[in-house]
């Protein structure tokens, strides 16, 4: 018997008799997602947050704040002024990137992460490469909390999907809490209408 | 980690400033958890979801293993079946060899851990790069994680300055935490464009859509896997969960009980490998399904492996990590290594209060008191117990089961302890260590209570 078959025999052998799954309906209440909360947990978790009106308030924000970028990239065809859009590059090739554009298709009231998925970023490490990410998401995709965002990504069929919560970050060092760990080392998150 | 928990507790315990700040910043953490847990309101119906989810699954892992098995092939990930740590080992290497790859960088898994990949991979000349900050730290100083999502709490940041100027050549004496982060970083960074396979854990893998999650703060995860020809994803058989959409109620309780951050800054959803890469992941038994077999043990596989329950537990707080002698350290990992060596880790269910403050912390409900409780029967029964608890034992029933002999018993030792105290308290009485023994009453209970009219 190989390994495979011996783990699955054993395993049939030790399992109790069959339990049912809970219902887990309940904790999807349906709430339309506070935005005013959602950026209060941002701001907590070392995010920066900008509500705009419009991509153009965007663009001048972005260009003001980090003038000093030298390389910015993008999934979006909407700042190719002002990035340039990946699509499918060697991953090695971004790693002098300063700033990453993305927009994204979820985000969630209750720990203010947003989802974005392969379908959206064809070179999956452009959000981790960075030095500083730029996320955007439109005001009405915020839920309010993970059940529903289950429930919105459904059956999606992406390679490779990631919920995103502020910039990357560790306190392994005595527990100081040290901002740009491996990943970018501050998340702005603009908030379109 | 050789030695017993009471013997590698007190190398720990010698430095008595350090084991005070070792306490009060893990209570920090276990608060931190309280306030993130209590936004929730629904945080106990959420516990009792996930331990119910859990246990379903431990009930039918059979089928979902098969059912994740065929969703993750199609999906174009190779997976591969290892019965104990050995063969896991051995299977990495071949994939690794197979590609002549010398040299990966890994994050943070438990399961490498337990299984000592990192030991058996350099026997064969493969470098490995831990790339969790904390991991890598405990990697140059040639230690063992001594906790689970907070692997070098046990050091102090001279140290790791200390360490950062040997290897990576920073300034003599700087340990200020945000330049030594900035000095891994850099030197990480070069580690993650040049590698060409990376190692990452698990933290759940659905059955349903035969992808694996991956959670970590600082990114090293996905800057190895996304820069990596070949991933390699490890775990054990106990991580599957059904469905996507239970993943819901896990991420909501994960972090806010490791650290109480509401969410971890990435949960990484590897369903497919990019293109041309491989992607391979390897399912561990290693004593699980022996675990799952016996009834008073079994639901120590719900385990998620937050960490709350080191954070909580007072003996895990003042003895610090690597008293366990076991990759799982704390409460958890005490009912998880008599599992796998009864004789070696016979120590581990007796460093415990059995006050259940880790089960009343523990996000999937794992009844932890109970079962450490539960083994010290088993260790004693089977003969494992040190001969010092046997004898004691065995005098201790004698005693307390004779009326006569516990009567003279107490009174030899009120008359003992008033008129040679020194031969109760002295170095030789363990429970005299940081102690002062109680004054002794002149009379017993019972004495009293005869001359006593009511």
């Amino acid at each position: 018997m190989n390994s495979r078959e011996s783990i699955l025999k054993a395993v049939k052998n030790a399992q109790p008799q069959q339990l049912p799954l809970p219902d887990i309906a309940k904790f999807n209440k349906q709430e339309k997602g506070d935005t005013a909360r959602f950026i209060e947990v941002l701001q907590k978790i070392g995010g920066d947050v900008f509500k705009v009106n419009d991509i153009f308030e965007i663009k001048q924000i972005l260009l003001n704040s980090f003038s000093n970028a030298e390389r910015i990239i993008t999934n979006s065809p909407l700042f190719v002024d002002i990035a340039e859009i990946v699509v499918n590059q060697d991953a090695h090739s971004l790693q002098n990137t300063d700033i990453t554009i993305l927009v994204a298709q979820l985000g969630v009231e209750e720990n203010s992460s947003v989802w974005v998925t392969d379908k959206n970023i064809e070179v999956r490490v452009v959000p981790f490469i960075c030095q500083q990410l730029v996320l955007i998401i439109s005001a009405t995709k915020i839920v309010q909390n993970m059940h529903q965002a289950y429930e919105i990504i459904g059956k999606d069929d992406y390679g490779f999907g990631v919920f995103i919560a502020g910039p990357s970050k560790t306190a392994d060092i005595e527990q100081s809490l040290v901002l740009g760990a491996h990943g970018p080392k501050s998340m702005t998150l603009f908030l379109l209408p | 980690m050789s030695g017993k928990h009471a013997d590698l507790s007190e190398i720990f315990n010698s430095d008595e400033e350090r084991v005070d700040w070792h306490d009060k910043t893990l209570w920090f953490i276990r608060e931190k958890r309280d306030k993130a847990a209590w936004q929730i309101s629904e945080w106990e119906e959420l516990r009792e979801a996930a331990s119910q989810i859990k246990n379903s699954v431990l009930s039918n892992l059979h089928n979902y293993l098969v059912q994740f098995e065929e969703n993750a092939t199609a999906n174009g990930i190779k997976v591969h079946w290892a019965k104990d740590a050995k063969e896991h080992n051995v299977i990495v290497q071949k994939i690794l060899e197979k590609e002549g790859i010398l040299q990966i960088v890994k994050s943070k898994s438990m399961l490498t851990e337990e299984c000592d990949l990192n030991t058996h991979l350099d026997k064969v000349g493969i470098e490995v790069i831990d790339t969790d900050l904390g991991e890598r730290i405990v990697q140059l100083a040639n230690e063992a994680p001594s906790h689970i999502v907070l692997p070098c709490i046990h050091k102090k940041k001279e140290e790791i300055g200390e360490l950062f100027h040997t290897h990576l050549g920073t300034p003599k004496g700087n340990s200020d935490p945000i330049f030594l982060t900035a000095a891994a970083r850099e030197d990480l960074r070069e580690k993650f464009i040049t590698r060409k396979a990376a190692i990452t854990g698990v933290n759940f893998a659905v059955a349903e859509t035969g992808e694996f999650i991956v959670c970590t703060n600082e990114g090293n995860a996905d800057m190895g896997a996304h820069l990596a020809d070949v991933h390699i994803a490890c775990m054990g058989i106990e991580k599957i969960i059904p469905e996507r959409a239970h993943l819901g109620v896990f991420l909501r309780l994960l972090a806010r009980s490791a650290t109480g951050q509401p969410i971890t800054t990435y949960s990484s959803h590897f369903c497919k490998p990019k293109n041309n890469q491989q992607m391979h992941i390897v399912l561990v038994d290693n004593g699980r399904s022996n675990q799952l077999a016996k009834p008073d043990f079994r639901n120590s596989l719900k385990c998620i492996r937050c960490g709350a329950c080191m954070n909580t537990c007072p003996v895990y707080r003042r003895s610090g990590g690597h008293s366990y002698h076991y990759a799982i350290t704390g409460p958890i990992g005490a009912i998880l290594a008599p599992n796998l060596d009864m004789k070696k880790n016979a120590d581990l269910p007796f460093a415990s209060t059995l006050c259940g403050s880790c089960s009343n912390v523990c996000p999937v409900k794992i009844d932890i008191h109970d079962q450490l409780y539960k083994w010290r029967q088993v260790i004693t029964k089977d003969g494992y117990a040190t001969k010092a608890k046997s004898v004691s034992m065995t005098i201790m029933n004698m005693v307390l089961s004779n009326p006569q002999i516990f009567k003279i018993a107490g009174n030899t030792g009120r008359w003992f302890m008033r008129n040679i105290p020194w031969l109760v308290s002295n170095k030789l009485n363990p429970w005299y260590k940081q102690r002062e023994m109680p004054k002794p009453p002149k009379e017993s209970f019972s004495e009293w209570y005869k001359k006593t009219t009511i």
